[in-house]
């Protein structure tokens, strides 16, 4: 996505206004040098503009990143009286080779994406077509879908804590409907059950926030093809077939990769709820980096875990991007 | 100098009564206060460190002492040797022979329980010359669970972070094990993984699988208030709630013996003065300890925090631990079994390696396997950092 700005330039008395219409290439110097003058205070205004962005993105962004980057190949710690020492790829070889939970940790982070992406996305397209319609306290449904995106997610994971120990709610509901011919089970301490409880919570917490993007994308399509679906006779099927999913193709793009994104980065739950555990059934990439980067003190090895996370989250970026590119 | 004790009024009024006193009582020196939320109280020195701002004084939680000495964080504290011999043993901090850091107070752990329950199943009532052994241990948890109790133990497992190393190592020493070989300090193995280490976590995952105990919540002592658990290992600081809801049927027990004799976690917060401090400054700040070191003030801690004083002349004058106070038996078990964490600068690792082996333990992973794993890690940490120096 490029946008280019033009920015007028401020009224300055300096200045003259810009030619709008492309003059013939006369041989009238002075003209020239005005418009370049304005070409040039124009670059300066928005240089100026643009500045306290570029000075936050490199403190916060960019500086940090290449320090990551040259700190996955020293031993560095948090803390620690030993001068700084360039080890090369041993923090790498580390990873791959002598550190289960890494692998462990990947394969949770995918396992959890590969689920989540679609089932969220699906699920809040489902809620959007559900919300979209023009009937009575349809704003009331709309804002109970979106309240867990406004409470802080590391209040929702306390309380889903409180709601899937072995005597909360979630297991009273269950013995209720089945008549207590199903007992459940301790969901966040069974290494079989632990993620797949975190990816019910996360998917409830951060479906309204899609559901509204999907929402967006569905008002923006023009009553007139229905109408005219109609007209050739289409049902719901058909309208939505052939209207509604071919309309929401940028919608869905920018779903896609948003969820991939935040699902790959999946870290409050884990480190509220299980921290990892059980039997690193839950550990996911950023946790394990956090865990051995910052409280083990090996921002190194932390950096090196990170950089590697940063590479696969680039690459799966990257493929649906081209997956989704517009094929003209 | 920096607290760690913000949102914690009794302690701050204390600190507060000792720094006003100490300004007043020479021209000299002046203290000044400034508080931190426990939560980021260690990133705040971490970041003050590297950025070389710590104040003079400032206090740390007991383990993570060893960490920033090596770290170049502090300076030795070079005070009186009476003063700092007077001290619990587990209230000063030691690194390499020297002392780095003392404290006020000690916190305990004991094991809660009402007497008229254990009477009620005909349970003997421990006693700190014979606690229950590691097999009485197992026929109470048993009985109780047969009483009705659906999980007679509330271990504290819902806990998380440091709480794990603090509240189970000590019971893995009282079994022969340890975090750490505390001689050599260079490695890990053959104690944590040794054969003592194993019986005892294959008990510990016993106590789960049978049901004796589970990891829910809520952290703290609610479940033994409002007794749904007949036994609670927990820690002094919720000692006072627990007389106040339970009263004069509270009993506060021994820990169990697993072999070796009962133990308990030893060193809480302490003081120390930072390395980067000017000598003047420096000269101020011992002042300002011999003066914070009075019987008088340790005593207002222990009775403001309900903590266990340092000094035994502040353990007599202290309304909870005194020969008489409801809590003295707190005192007598930090006295007799507490044990300081291994004073290795690697202990950040150790407590967190630990803490994800006795969880996977828990939740039904192999014992050796995982003890194997915990002994890797701790010992490629010591490793890749020249054995910290030892």
């Amino acid at each position: 996505m490029t946008a280019t700005f033009r920015l007028d330039s401020p009224a300055d008395p300096a200045t003259p206004e810009p030619a709008r219409t492309p003059t013939a290439p006369a041989a009238d110097g002075k003209r020239r040098r005005a418009k370049n003058a304005a070409r040039r205070g124009e670059a300066r205004a928005g240089l100026a503009m643009a500045s306290p962005a570029i000075v936050l993105l490199l403190t916060f962004l960019i500086v940090p990143v290449l320090l990551g980057f040259a700190l996955s190949f020293t031993n560095a710690r948090l803390i620690s009286p030993e001068p700084l020492r360039f080890v090369g790829f041993d923090n790498f070889v580390r990873a791959f080779t002598i550190d289960p939970t890494f692998f462990r940790s990947a394969l949770n982070t995918f396992a959890f994406a590969a689920v989540v992406v679609p089932v969220q996305a699906g699920f809040g397209l489902f809620l959007a077509l559900m919300v979209n319609q023009k009937i009575r306290g349809v704003t009331a449904f709309r804002v109970i879908f979106f309240i867990p995106v406004v409470t802080s997610i590391v209040v929702v994971s306390i309380l889903w804590k409180f709601m899937y120990q072995p005597d909360g709610l979630v297991n009273s509901f269950i013995n209720s409907i089945t008549f207590g011919a199903w007992q459940g089970t301790a969901w966040l301490d069974n290494p079989s059950t632990a993620l797949f409880a975190i990816i019910v919570l996360s998917v409830w917490q951060a479906v309204g926030f899609h559901m509204l993007i999907w929402l967006s994308g569905l008002q923006t399509i023009p009553e007139e093809l229905y109408e005219a679906a109609r007209i050739d006779g289409a049902g719901t099927w058909r309208q939505f077939r052939d209207v509604t999913w071919p309309c929401l193709r940028p919608t869905r793009i920018f779903v896609l990769i948003t969820i991939t994104i935040a699902a790959l980065g999946l870290f409050v739950q884990i480190d509220v709820m299980t921290q990892g555990g059980p039997i690193d059934s839950t550990s996911t990439l950023v946790y394990h980096a956090v865990l051995t980067g910052y409280r083990q003190q090996q921002i190194g090895y932390g950096s090196a875990l990170s950089l590697v996370f940063f590479v696969i989250v680039l690459v799966i970026a990257l493929i649906q991007r081209h997956l989704t590119r517009d094929k003209d | 100098m920096w607290t760690h004790s913000a949102g914690n009024p009794g302690e701050l009024a204390v600190y507060k009564k000792i720094i006003d006193d100490f300004n007043a009582s020479q021209p000299k020196y002046r203290v000044v206060q400034q508080n931190f939320p426990q939560g980021s109280y260690n990133d705040a020195i971490t970041a003050a460190a590297a950025a070389r701002n710590l104040p003079c004084l400032l206090d740390m939680d007991g383990p993570v002492m060893p960490n920033w000495a090596w770290a170049g964080y502090l300076q030795p504290l070079e005070l009186p040797t009476t003063l700092t011999d007077s001290l619990l043993p587990t209230a000063v901090g030691r690194y390499q022979g020297k002392v780095y850091s003392a404290g006020y107070w000690d916190a305990a752990l004991s094991i809660f329980a009402r007497k008229s329950v254990l009477e009620k199943n005909g349970i003997r009532i421990p006693t700190v010359d014979k606690p229950w052994t590691l097999a009485e241990f197992d026929a109470v948890a048993a009985k109780l669970k047969d009483s009705g109790y659906a999980t007679p133990l509330d271990l504290g497992a819902a806990d998380k972070g440091e709480w794990w190393p603090y509240a189970y190592s000590p019971m893995l020493q009282s079994a022969g094990g340890d975090l750490f070989d505390r001689t050599a300090m260079k490695s890990a193995d053959g104690v944590l993984n040794g054969p003592d280490s194993v019986k005892f976590f294959t008990w510990f995952q016993k106590v789960f699988k049978s049901g004796w105990a589970n990891n829910s919540g809520p952290v703290g002592n609610q479940k033994f208030i409002d007794d749904k658990v007949a036994l609670s290992y927990t820690g002094v600081w919720n000692a006072q709630d627990a007389l106040q809801k339970v009263g004069a049927d509270l009993l506060i027990l021994p820990p169990v013996d697993f072999g070796k004799g009962p133990r308990i976690g030893g060193g809480s917060w302490q003081w120390g003065i930072s390395a980067g401090c000017g000598s003047a400054q420096s000269e101020g700040a011992r002042e300002y300890l011999k003066f914070s070191y009075q019987d008088k003030y340790l005593t207002d801690f222990a009775d403001s925090q309900v903590v266990i004083p340092a000094t035994q002349a502040a353990a007599s004058a202290s309304k909870y631990f005194s020969a008489d106070g409801p809590l003295h038996q707190f005192a007598v078990l930090s006295q007799k079994f507490a044990l300081a964490r291994p004073a290795t600068p690697g202990y950040p690792v150790i407590s967190t390696t630990f803490e994800k082996a006795a969880k996977d333990i828990m939740n039904g992973a192999d014992v050796k396997s995982a003890l194997d794993a915990a002994v890797k890690a701790i010992d490629s940490d010591i490793k890749s950092n020249n054995n910290y120096g030892n």
